[in-house]
């Protein structure tokens, strides 16, 4: 296994396996913040800690070979290509954080790449586990097994007053944050998302785009995330995210149901108007493609369209970035060319379900 | 059209708010808008990050401080030993520079973690094996002795009593394992 795996490798498990509630929720993802006692944290470290803090983790690693999470891999960022980083990044192993400011910056993964901890970033650990569906408590089992694992051989910074300490105070505490990748099309089309939002932020979660801090909500999928860490247990907080999640997808489902009461023609319409588009478009841009994506989901999910894999979405969204676009290319296109790349990507990936009918 | 504050300058800024689901259209120009603080809530997307955002909150605090200090003149500047991080720098950067840090700057911090964490600043969560076993002996003979409370009330004596037996013993190892570690 080298890096070239994890680039060429399109598919991570999450995009292609199918999860509780995955009509709605694309992936669950948990991540917890550690640090090493003795070193500085990334916020002012000497290149000598960063360069130690790897070779510890290349220590560490070598020692785990044999686990219960398969093989991992250490990638560290200064040998990647930038399109390769981009590739990770669209793929949501590594924070464009680490891709583009941690010279120092290094991540393990494993082969299905469920599991990749980043080193050296914010925070010099941050352990993620990135499953499909609605898997909050599974991924928060698997972060806390690799936490263990890890903390018997890394003395981690921790009080008893504060918890594990980060180099953020929006982190302290716990270190934990929870994140759900949820597929909204329904909320929006009844115009229900701008009502919601502010309330869920007055829960202590944030709703942010697909990718992140700041980024838009491409194809109206939404992350859901805590955004409270310290003073409440593990369990409590992945609870509490559970259950505002929960409320969520009813009201996603309940939004669906309306529309095809009050709506149906003008949905299918639009559905297969989207689907139109992608199949025939030789031009397409990323946003366009994001909107049709969204729409033709909606489509399988409920039932206009049949005999299409619904992971169609996740799969596309990733695979139409411009990362990855030009990995696939064989080096950098212009957004022009791009586009017309992602056309055809798309219209061949649509013929390849053609033929399984 | 005017902007809604000053009435004098062109409003540049057009925006709606919404806040606990009530809609309001705000027309202001960039100074009014500056004064008022909304410019922060315009940029949630390109080139404001949660970095400033977190500066400005931990900022609340240091305009109170500097009050403070003008009234007693300059006291020593608070410094991490560790790392020489000033609280002035983590203030600007919002970032700690290590984890001595959390020490240097306990006083100041508390209020900064109320803020950020829904009021909450003490850790309630997991606790690493290798430090925490003195930590977790200590949680559950809090837990019993709540317990022995609660059974006493009732006056469940004889359950009172294994209870009371438990957190002897717990008691001892924790004298045991603090003489022999840590």
């Amino acid at each position: 296994m080298s890096h070239e795996h994890f680039i060429n490798q399109a598919i991570s498990s999450w995009m292609s396996e199918e999860g509780p509630d995955s009509d709605i929720i694309l992936s669950s993802r948990i991540r917890l913040a550690r640090n090493f006692n003795e070193y500085n944290f990334p916020t002012l470290y000497a290149p000598e800690e960063a360069k130690e803090i790897i070779i510890k983790m290349e220590e560490i690693l070598k020692k785990l070979d044999v686990n219960q999470f398969g093989r991992m891999e250490l990638l560290k960022i200064n040998d990647l290509q930038q399109l390769e980083k981009m590739v990770l990044v669209e793929k949501h192993l590594i924070s464009p954080q680490l891709a583009e400011s941690s010279p120092y910056g290094a991540c393990l993964v494993t082969e299905n790449e469920d599991v990749s901890i980043m080193v050296n970033e914010e925070d010099h650990i941050r352990i993620q586990c990135l499953f499909p569906g609605l898997q909050l408590t599974e991924a928060l089992k698997a972060a806390n097994q690799i936490d263990d694992l890890l903390e018997s051989f890394i003395h981690f910074a921790f009080d008893e007053k504060h918890g594990y300490l980060t180099s953020c105070p929006t982190n302290v505490g716990t270190g934990l944050r929870g994140s759900v990748m949820m597929h909204l099309p329904g909320l929006i089309l009844t115009h229900q998302i701008n009502r919601i939002i502010p309330a869920i932020n007055q829960l202590g979660l944030a709703v942010r785009g697909i990718y992140g801090e700041g980024s838009e909500a491409l194809g109206n999928i939404f992350q859901i995330s805590n955004q409270i860490t310290l003073g409440k247990s593990e369990e409590d907080i992945v609870e509490d995210l559970h259950g505002v999640v929960n409320q969520l997808i009813s009201q996603e489902r309940s939004a669906r149901e309306a529309l095809r009461k009050t709506s149906n023609i003008q949905l299918e319409d639009r559905v297969y108007r989207s689907y139109g588009i992608l199949a025939n478009s030789r031009i397409i841009e990323s946003k366009e493609a994001a909107r049709c994506l969204s729409d033709v989901r909606l489509g399988i999910d409920m039932g206009y369209i049949q005999n299409t894999s619904k992971n169609i979405l996740n799969e596309l969204m990733i695979l139409t970035q411009p990362g990855f676009l030009q990995q696939y290319a064989g080096g950098p296109l212009r957004p022009h060319e791009r586009d017309i790349r992602r056309a055809t990507l798309i219209r061949e990936r649509l013929l390849l379900e053609l033929d399984k009918r | 059209m005017n902007c809604q504050e000053c009435n004098q300058r062109p409003a540049t800024l057009h925006f709606t708010k919404i806040i606990n689901g009530e809609k309001t259209e705000v027309h202001l120009c960039e100074k009014c808008a500056q004064e008022k603080g909304e410019l922060f809530m315009l940029n949630g997307g390109s080139g404001f990050t949660f970095n400033h955002l977190l500066a400005g909150l931990l900022n609340l605090d240091t305009s109170f401080q500097q009050q403070n200090q003008d009234a007693f003149h300059q006291e020593e500047v608070l410094q991490c030993d560790h790392c020489s991080m000033t609280f002035q720098q983590f203030i600007k950067i919002g970032r700690f520079g290590c984890s001595h840090c959390y020490e240097a700057f306990k006083e100041q911090l508390v209020p900064v973690f109320k803020r950020l964490h829904g009021g909450n600043w003490a850790h309630n969560g997991k606790i690493p094996k290798r430090i925490g076993g003195g930590i977790h002996l200590r949680k559950r003979i809090e837990e019993f002795k709540n317990q022995l409370k609660d059974l006493i009330s009732r006056e469940e004596f004889e359950k009172a009593a294994v209870i009371r037996d438990e957190i002897r013993s717990l008691e001892k190892e924790l004298n045991g394992s603090q003489e022999g570690g840590e």
